[in-house]
């Protein structure tokens, strides 16, 4: 397989290995993959114990599941309640639980809550059922964001009016920022993620570089490519360098897509939004514009207020931030499984809960 | 947060089906040999030992490349009976239609099936056939269930698991999933990904033939792989490792997982079978299962240990080791 066996090579994974045992520093260095879709490749290729001890991975926020706020979830909960409605979404999504409800169980109750592959599956759902209205449940990050916007342009062209998206997008850099000002977790460096950065760019790191001097290698997901990432990591905090990197350069560009952002901007602007667990960050969401706000579901619909109730014991904000690994959660393991469990972190197949209990012992 | 309500992670093959199985079916219908808990069960009449199973279909689409509904249900009810080393003999077959559906997609169907029946040498003895209105159902449910014959001496059982045995499998992994997957979703690659479903009597025969004394013998189907394997770590209370570089996956169906995030390791299979063999009758059944053109693509891909009982493990391709659960949540609803 092209492009796939190449970059899991066994012998230059174990000789990358012996290289970072080698000239790991003596003191212990923190590392954070922001990206859920790392958390789960370093998991799955059993690499965490590979690593000289000195060298801690920490998982962060960038499980689009993971960080869509409660009263987010409760409000799709709400439009798949709603006569009439389709509600379209991405897989993970519908089993994250709510405040008392899921879209999984809204959707075994009656609801018709469709899982698509594509946002344009979604518009093709509204095309199909002219009498209902369809809304989209738009999560993620920059990634997804030009997919939905080229829907919504798409919807526009055709004349779909039974079509909107409720948006609860995110950005990374707000968020990272936000997790160096809180000072909880000391980092030493950032594992970037992939598939942001081929949007966004190796060179939106840079202001975090500048400003608060930490290294920051945007990495692909491939067993040699984190270990790259790690040791390219390595080289730049032993020589006290904070500097922004591409490992992932089959993929990703100092300047990014800007056709991919011409389209984000195009439909939405920078807005406050609310993470889970971090809280509000301020312009780290994506809301639309006023001329696009016809296909806002948080428009086309009026909402209630909603009052979020978490489960108690639910650690999943303190995970997300990187200041508290999953054993560590109360509920890990004992009330809380994929099967049934109590916050997003354990649901998603990005969560860092979830890759803890999948795949460690 | 449980509504008191059936979800579809409860068809899954998975977790969440073994507890709705545990908690409901085997302790209402409370006997001996439906505990067991083997793909069929083995009756004994008269000192002539039978195995028996049953299997519903609700495969969507019903046709996909390499099969359909029809032919498929044939596969996997010859398949329940030849993982306990029976040999099959007679399948009855019961249909649900919906108002609506095309006689000529109906006529390909039964026409497959009995190509399908003729080919593993089984013969449908009885059927049944009801229509339902239109939306009451979706095109077409086959239910199958079958009967065959146990030789004597061969003691084949999810239970019989032992440290030191080696894992083998007879081809590549997740080809029926993805098939299904693919031609569900519309999604394209260079060439269409075909499904695995064949009937495995007679590569088992001749596993059988050459080595007696196999222990166990599972098709991995819904669930995949990993689930099938954890059943059997739980059933006969060892541990199982597998090999990363040594799991044979096609690179179209590799491709495709990659793209929609699924593991092979969870994805379907219809004409595969694990083979938990001692290791002083592997060589014989590996090259007995070559020999066969069901298992040219052959590989040992794990070994049974004494450590971590009830668990499965995966010695990844760089070296590090990692947990493989149960298939959790719905992964593929429909696929068989």
């Amino acid at each position: 397989m092209k492009y796939l066996e190449e970059y899991r090579d066994p012998l230059l994974a174990r000789s990358l290995i012996e290289r970072l045992r080698r000239k790991a520093p003596d003191r212990q260095v923190r590392l954070m993959e922001i990206c859920g879709t790392h958390t789960v490749a370093i998991f799955r290729s059993g690499m965490r114990q590979l690593l000289p001890p000195q060298i801690k991975l920490i998982s962060g926020p960038g499980c689009p599941v993971c960080v869509t706020a409660s009263e987010d979830i409760d409000r799709a909960i709400w439009l798949a309640q709603q006569p009439g409605v389709i509600v379209t979404t991405f897989g993970d999504l519908v089993r994250v639980p709510g405040s008392s409800s899921s879209l999984h169980f809204e959707r075994s109750k009656g609801a018709d809550v469709r899982i698509v592959y594509a946002t344009l599956d979604a518009l093709q759902i509204a095309r199909d059922n002219p009498e209902r209205q369809v809304v989209f449940i738009g999560i993620g990050f920059e990634t997804t964001a030009p997919t939905i916007a080229a829907a919504i342009l798409e919807a526009s062209r055709l004349g779909v009016n039974n079509f909107s998206v409720f948006s609860a997008h995110k950005l990374l850099p707000p968020a990272m920022r936000a997790l160096l000002e809180a000072h909880e977790v000391n980092l030493d460096g950032f594992l970037c993620p992939g598939h942001v950065s081929t949007v966004i760019g190796a060179g939106a790191y840079q202001e975090v570089v500048d400003n608060y001097k930490v290294p920051c290698v945007v990495t692909g997901f491939e067993p040699l490519d984190i270990l790259q990432g790690i040791s390219l990591l390595i080289d730049q905090i032993e020589s006290g360098r904070a500097e922004v990197e591409n490992q992932y350069r089959r993929a990703v560009t100092r300047e990014g897509n800007s056709a991919a952002r011409k389209l984000i901007e195009e439909i939405f602007e920078p807005a406050d939004s609310t993470w889970r667990g971090i809280g509000t960050i301020a312009k780290s969401g994506l809301a639309f514009r006023s001329e696009w706000k016809g296909f806002d579901a948080a428009q086309r619909f009026l909402m209630p207020e909603i009052t979020v109730k978490e489960h108690p014991g639910c650690r999943c904000g303190e995970v997300l931030r990187g200041v508290m690994t999953p054993p560590e959660c109360g509920l890990f393991r004992k009330v809380c499984s994929p099967q049934d469990p109590k916050g997003p972190c354990m649901v998603s197949a990005e969560g860092t809960c979830g890759a803890y209990y999948r795949y460690s012992e | 947060m449980d509504p008191g309500l059936i979800q579809l992670d409860q068809g899954s093959g998975g977790r969440a089906m073994h507890e709705l199985i545990d908690t409901l079916f085997v302790s209402a219908f409370n006997n001996p040999l439906l505990a067991e808990r083997n793909d069929s069960a083995v009756i004994e009449i008269r000192g002539e030992r039978l195995a028996m199973t049953t299997d519903s279909y609700v495969v969507d689409p019903i046709f996909f490349p390499g099969g359909n509904i029809g032919s498929l249900a044939v596969h996997g009810t010859v398949n329940d009976l030849s993982m306990l080393g029976a040999k099959p003999l007679y399948i009855t077959s019961g249909f649900i239609l919906e108002e609506g559906l095309a006689c000529g997609d109906l006529e390909k169907v039964v026409m497959s099936m009995a190509q399908a029946a003729r080919e593993a040498g089984v013969l449908v003895v009885a059927g049944d056939t009801k229509v339902v209105p239109r939306g009451k159902a979706d095109k077409l449910f086959i239910n199958t269930s079958g009967i065959g014959i146990l030789p004597p001496g061969i003691d084949i059982s999810g239970r019989n698991a032992r440290p030191g045995d080696q894992v083998l499998i007879n081809g590549t992994i997740g080809d029926h999933g993805m098939a299904v997957l693919c031609k569900r979703e519309g999604l394209a690659f260079e060439n269409e990904i075909q499904s695995d479903a064949a009937s495995l009597n007679g590569l088992i025969a001749l596993m059988l033939d050459a080595f007696a004394g196999i222990h166990v013998l599972r098709d991995p189907t819904r669930g995949g792989v990993a689930t099938t394997l954890n059943e059997i770590a739980e059933h006969s209370g060892v541990g199982i490792r597998l090999f990363e570089e040594a799991l044979p996956v096609r690179g179209d169906v590799l491709g495709a997982c990659e793209l929609l995030g699924l593991d092979p390791l969870y994805v379907a299979n219809e004409g595969k079978v694990l083979a938990i063999v001692p290791a002083q009758g592997a060589d014989a059944v590996f090259s007995a299962m070559k020999s066969h053109p069901l298992g040219r693509a052959a590989c040992r891909i794990g070994e049974v240990v004494s450590n971590d009982p009830g668990r499965v493990f995966l010695r990844t391709r760089i070296g590090g080791h990692r947990l493989v659960d149960m298939l959790r949540g719905e992964q593929l609803p429909r696929i068989c």
